[in-house]
């Protein structure tokens, strides 16, 4: 196993300090390691991940190589030549599992900001308090830019929060945690291959919720009590001005009639197998602002700062082996990347919904690896 | 299910056309056209009738011809509907096939689909009164009334996915790049 970093180095490097797991304590759990703290329905700090993740490493006694880049992966005769920072290594095959999220997305118009505002994705973000002064944009309504969003509120500042389409959901439901439903009713389960629309699947955005004490609902409604301005999906600069769209109405429709479609198929469950919770619960649809701005003028003060929450992107520069889509995805079937022995781990839907899931990956992880012993045997695995 | 339900819309055909222009970015290049030419007064006739698309150069089966002008109140001779109101007649037709698509692939049965729409203008914009004041809509609304063999749920869930679809819908919500140029 080659890491760049340390072990767990996301968890160390690429969160915000205030960061906590949107999944609950007991979710987090690896092969032979789950939570056993008093605090089962917390929600774990990035510094505790980083140690769960490290007492797995040790546990499992994985064989990491840290502080090693890869720089190069290409296929050989009988397999691939990898090319790191210490050295080559040649192998029959290769697991890609450096993650879903090393790049954060920003769209291509962040170039036609004024230099005047300050940008930062969610991987240079550490706290209010180290933004210029003023109000901040918040550019996209998923879990990070719901949680940011909030801070900076109430950090005390003016901010806008900038919503295109969002997955909204209750912290609980019925009294547990909205994710016990993911997982008890086999949502997360559902595998790849019997989703309807797959690659819309993959796309999916990031739950609006919040790990913390008290477990709050982090939705829009909580977002405007809070004071926070909701704007359309930003959709272009121009002269200085950024432009949202009109179609805040419309997206709000969407993430409400999603939510209440799947609460219905968590009551239908609940009906047939009759779990000990309380009675179906509604909630009130997303308020539509009296009037949505459509433009901000970028230059004029009011913002001093930009923050893109708009998304992550793997890395794979230093992948030159011919798998990557168009659109620089990596072209795989259940983890089985278009090249023999070449093989991921960790990527939206990869297997099952709860793919990107740190308690996910494990059941993905046992097929990919069946798959991998085969190659290896010389036989054609299936699936 | 499908099978059973007769919107009129041949939603095999675009889920086809949605797999083989996956690969084929080219072919789905389109430019839609209008040449208008100018009468007196306010008044225009503006046609309709090639386009490009799917890689060469295609025709509708018989040209369109619209008539704009203002009303009377606006001291015109109201030869035929406000270009703006245009405006409105690409939401509503947009919109309503929309949602005959989605309930076509959604399995349900439409009985009647009926939208109206208003478009808020406060023409001080237009005029010059006050700079202030915007040229176009300050809000549109539509209303749809939809009978269906649906639930309420469900003919929301067609109206916002007909929208989230909709060419017109973003043009309308979204900046476009506009080039006005003399030949
Ligand atoms: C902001 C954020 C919040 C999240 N919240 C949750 C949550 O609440 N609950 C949850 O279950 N999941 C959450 N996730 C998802 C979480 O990332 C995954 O569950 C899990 O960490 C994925 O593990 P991984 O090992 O596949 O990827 P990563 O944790 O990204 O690990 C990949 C490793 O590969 C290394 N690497 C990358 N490229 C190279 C290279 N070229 N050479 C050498 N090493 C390399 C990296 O340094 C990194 O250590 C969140 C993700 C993000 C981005």
């Amino acid at each position: 196993m080659i890491e760049r970093g340390e072990v767990a180095n996301s968890w160390r490097r690429e969160r915000w300090d205030s960061f906590r797991l949107l999944t609950p304590n007991w979710q987090s759990r690896l092969p032979g390691l789950a939570y056993e703290g008093p605090d089962p329905d917390g929600y774990m700090t990035a510094k505790e991940v980083t140690q769960f993740v490290e007492g797995f490493a040790a546990l499992t006694r994985a064989p990491v190589r840290t502080g090693t880049d890869v720089t190069s992966v290409r296929q050989s005769d009988d397999g691939y030549r990898v090319t790191t920072s210490h050295g080559e290594i040649a192998c029959r095959t290769v697991v890609i599992a450096s993650g879903a999220c090393n790049l954060p997305s920003v769209p291509p118009f962040a170039e036609a900001v004024p230099p005047s505002v300050e940008q930062l994705t969610p991987y240079d973000y550490r706290e209010p308090g180290r933004l210029p002064d003023g109000g901040v944009l918040v550019v996209g309504a998923s879990a990070t830019g719901v949680q940011l969003a909030a801070e900076l509120r109430r950090s005390g500042r003016p901010v806008i929060l900038s919503v295109g389409e969002h997955v909204r959901l209750p912290r609980t439901y019925r009294g547990r945690d909205v994710l016990w439903w993911m997982d008890a009713s086999g949502v997360w389960d559902q595998r790849h291959d019997e989703v309807p629309d797959l690659a819309r699947a993959k796309r999916l955005p990031s739950p609006q919720l919040v790990g913390g004490p008290g477990r709050t609902t982090l939705d829009l409604n909580a977002l405007t009590s809070m004071g926070v301005e909701l704007v359309g999906r930003w959709a272009a600069v121009r002269d200085g001005h950024a432009l949202f769209s009109g179609g805040l109405r419309n997206v709000f429709s969407l993430a409400d009639l999603k939510m209440e479609r799947l609460l219905d198929t968590f009551d239908a469950w609940a009906g047939a197998h009759g779990p000990d919770v309380g009675p179906p619960e509604r909630f009130e649809p997303t308020r539509v602002p009296e009037s949505a701005r459509l433009r901000l003028d970028l230059r004029g003060g009011e913002i001093g700062a930009i923050v893109w929450a708009t998304g992550f992107r793997p890395d794979y520069r230093w992948l030159d082996v011919p798998v990557l889509d168009g659109k620089g995805r990596l072209r795989h079937d259940g983890g089985v990347a278009d090249s023999p022995g070449l093989y991921a781990l960790g990527l939206p839907l990869l297997r099952r919904r709860k793919s990107t899931f740190i308690h996910g990956i494990e059941a993905d992880a046992r097929e990919v690896i069946d798959h991998l012993a085969g190659h290896l045997a010389g036989r054609e695995a299936g699936g | 299910m499908t099978t059973t339900v007769a919107n009129g819309v041949n939603v095999q055909a675009l889920l086809d056309a949605r797999e083989a222009l996956k690969d084929a970015p080219e072919a789905a290049q389109f430019v839609w056209r209008a040449s208008s030419t100018w009468r007196n007064g306010v008044h225009s006739t503006t046609t309709v009738k090639e386009f490009y698309g799917l890689g060469e150069e295609r025709a509708h089966k018989s040209e369109a011809v619209f008539d704009a002008d203002h009303p009377e109140v606006f001291a015109a001779e109201d030869n035929g509907v406000t270009p703006i109101e245009y405006l409105l007649v690409g939401l509503a037709s947009c919109l309503t096939a929309g949602v005959a698509s989605v309930a076509q692939n959604r399995g349900i049965q439409l009985r009647s689909v009926e939208a109206t729409l208003e478009g808020a203008h406060d023409i001080r914009g237009i005029l010059g009164v006050d700079p202030d004041v915007r040229n176009g809509f300050n809000d549109i609304k539509v209303t749809f009334h939809i009978d269906a063999d649906a639930s309420k749920q469900d003919i929301e869930a067609l109206v916002a996915q007909s929208q989230k679809r909709s060419a017109v819908f973003d043009a309308l919500t979204n900046p476009t790049n506009v080039t006005v140029d003399v030949a």
